[in-house]
């Protein structure tokens, strides 16, 4: 699809092109540090999860200054940044109809089911 | 720049204005890529911004007791307490910068005047039972306020105030627990809690702002779900939570009309000063210059380290595509 994407603050790259209903444009950045986004696993056994953004010269400082804004108690066991320009995102409209297909399919749910009291275990 | 490919008729603005209008009824959150009318970013932007510079500039009056704190104890906790303050700030850019905004701009609106921060930090902190008047009362004040901004209709906002509001609650003990011990100390300690306490009493009832009468964007706030409380309602709160922490520690709150209303329940005091009130955020506190001029202090002094960074990731780079091809 060709549109214009653009990094908006904390949340990913995102669709600008004049189809997308976002008002108003964002603001280009003037800042030289590109915008990474940060993701936290909070304990082993967890996934990684998105905390917040910051700006950063390289990935390394990066991982950093996410450390010392994000970690500071023990929030986290591993740490994920990427340049916010780099995430590819689905268009922001809820009612999108990329998501369609799974609207109307309610026998991949167990509770479409019906299963008599008495089968044990089920 | 190539035509978009794909041929959708322009979204009609009051169907959009309709499914925002529903998500705030419905007490749904609204995320940065959904479409919001230009006064709600507005204002998000405006008070975010504005929250986020008070949470930089509050650094200062208690960072100015790091290198005199009584213990190393002590000086740990206000440290930790600092960089919080710092971490706050990042958390609440990070939030402004979702709705178009940008980092620098703020920082410099802010050491250009043309956005304020929160009044309470004009004011000098005198002693070292300022630390700890400033984290039972102020950040007490600061918890009234940002608890209900955990469920404001903005998420990345409400997301930052959760983080913050979780941290906040080390910052009111840790003050407590420093007055408590002042207390149990010598009469010239015990004189130096109260002098804190009369210098700071009034100045943070003033943080929940102007009376719910001379408060014009409250009702507009209100109707978007930014805010859940009025200021009057949010002032009344913290009284009546804070006048027993007063009576347990000991000392006295400086208004002759403070008594309690058998048939409300809740405590009633004096009338504020907003004469004060104005005359600090407008920029004539005691200590307003000062803050600017450090802020601006800071942003031009270490202008280096950010060049010097940006010079050794470019080199970096470099190098890395040098060695790639």
């Amino acid at each position: 699809m060709s549109t214009d994407v653009t990094a908006e603050g904390g949340h990913g790259a995102i669709p600008t092109g004049p189809e997308v209903p976002v008002a108003p444009k964002p603001a280009v950045t003037r800042r030289d540090w590109p915008l990474y986004e940060v993701f936290v696993r909070g304990k082993r056994g967890l996934n990684h999860v998105h905390v917040g953004s910051l700006h950063a010269p390289d990935d390394e400082m990066a991982v950093h200054a996410a450390r010392d804004v994000y970690t500071r108690r023990n929030e986290g066991v591993s740490i994920w940044v990427v340049k916010a320009a780099d995430i590819t995102a689905s268009s922001p409209d809820e009612k999108d109809p990329m998501f369609a297909p799974s609207g109307d399919k309610v026998y991949r749910h167990p509770t479409f089911y019906e299963i008599p009291e008495n089968v044990p275990h089920m | 720049m190539s035509a978009p490919t794909l041929e959708r008729p322009a979204p009609d603005e009051t169907a959009l204005q309709q499914r925002f209008d529903a998500t705030i009824a419905a007490d749904r959150r609204i995320e940065p890529r959904d479409w919001m009318p230009e006064g709600y970013r507005r204002t998000l932007v405006r008070q975010i911004a504005q929250h986020a510079h008070s949470e930089i500039i509050g650094m200062q009056p208690e960072g100015d007791w790091l290198l005199a704190a009584p213990s190393l104890r002590r000086k740990a906790i206000l440290l930790a307490k600092v960089q919080d303050e710092a971490g706050h700030g990042m958390y609440l850019y990070s939030a402004a910068e979702t709705l178009g905004a940008d980092r620098a701009d703020l920082t410099d609106k802010l050491i250009e005047s043309k956005q304020k921060y929160s009044s309470i930090f004009n004011y000098p902190t005198l002693t070292y039972a300022d630390v700890g008047v400033i984290g039972w009362l102020v950040d007490g004040a600061a918890i009234c306020n940002q608890v209900p901004l955990c469920r404001s209709s903005y998420g990345p906002y409400a997301r930052a105030m959760i983080r913050i509001c979780k941290e906040e609650s080390f910052h009111q003990r840790q003050g407590y627990e420093l007055l408590m011990t002042m207390m149990r100390g010598t009469p010239a300690q015990r004189a130096m809690v109260q002098d804190a306490v009369d210098r700071w009493w009034w100045p943070s009832l003033m943080m929940f702002g102007p009376p719910d009468d001379d408060s014009p964007n409250s009702a507009q706030s209100m109707a978007w779900g930014i805010k859940r409380h009025s200021n009057d309602e949010l002032r009344q709160r913290y009284v009546d939570m804070s006048v027993p922490q007063a009576q347990f520690l000991g000392v006295t709150l400086p208004d002759p009309d403070l008594r309690f209303d058998e048939e409300s329940g809740h405590w009633r005091f004096g009338a504020i000063d907003w004469e004060e009130f104005k005359r600090v955020v407008s920029g004539h506190g005691p200590a307003n210059a000062e803050r600017l001029r450090r802020r601006r202090a800071a942003r031009d002094d270490n202008a280096w380290v950010t060049e010097a960074a940006t010079a050794y990731a470019a080199k970096h780079a470099g190098t890395a595509a040098g060695s790639a091809a």
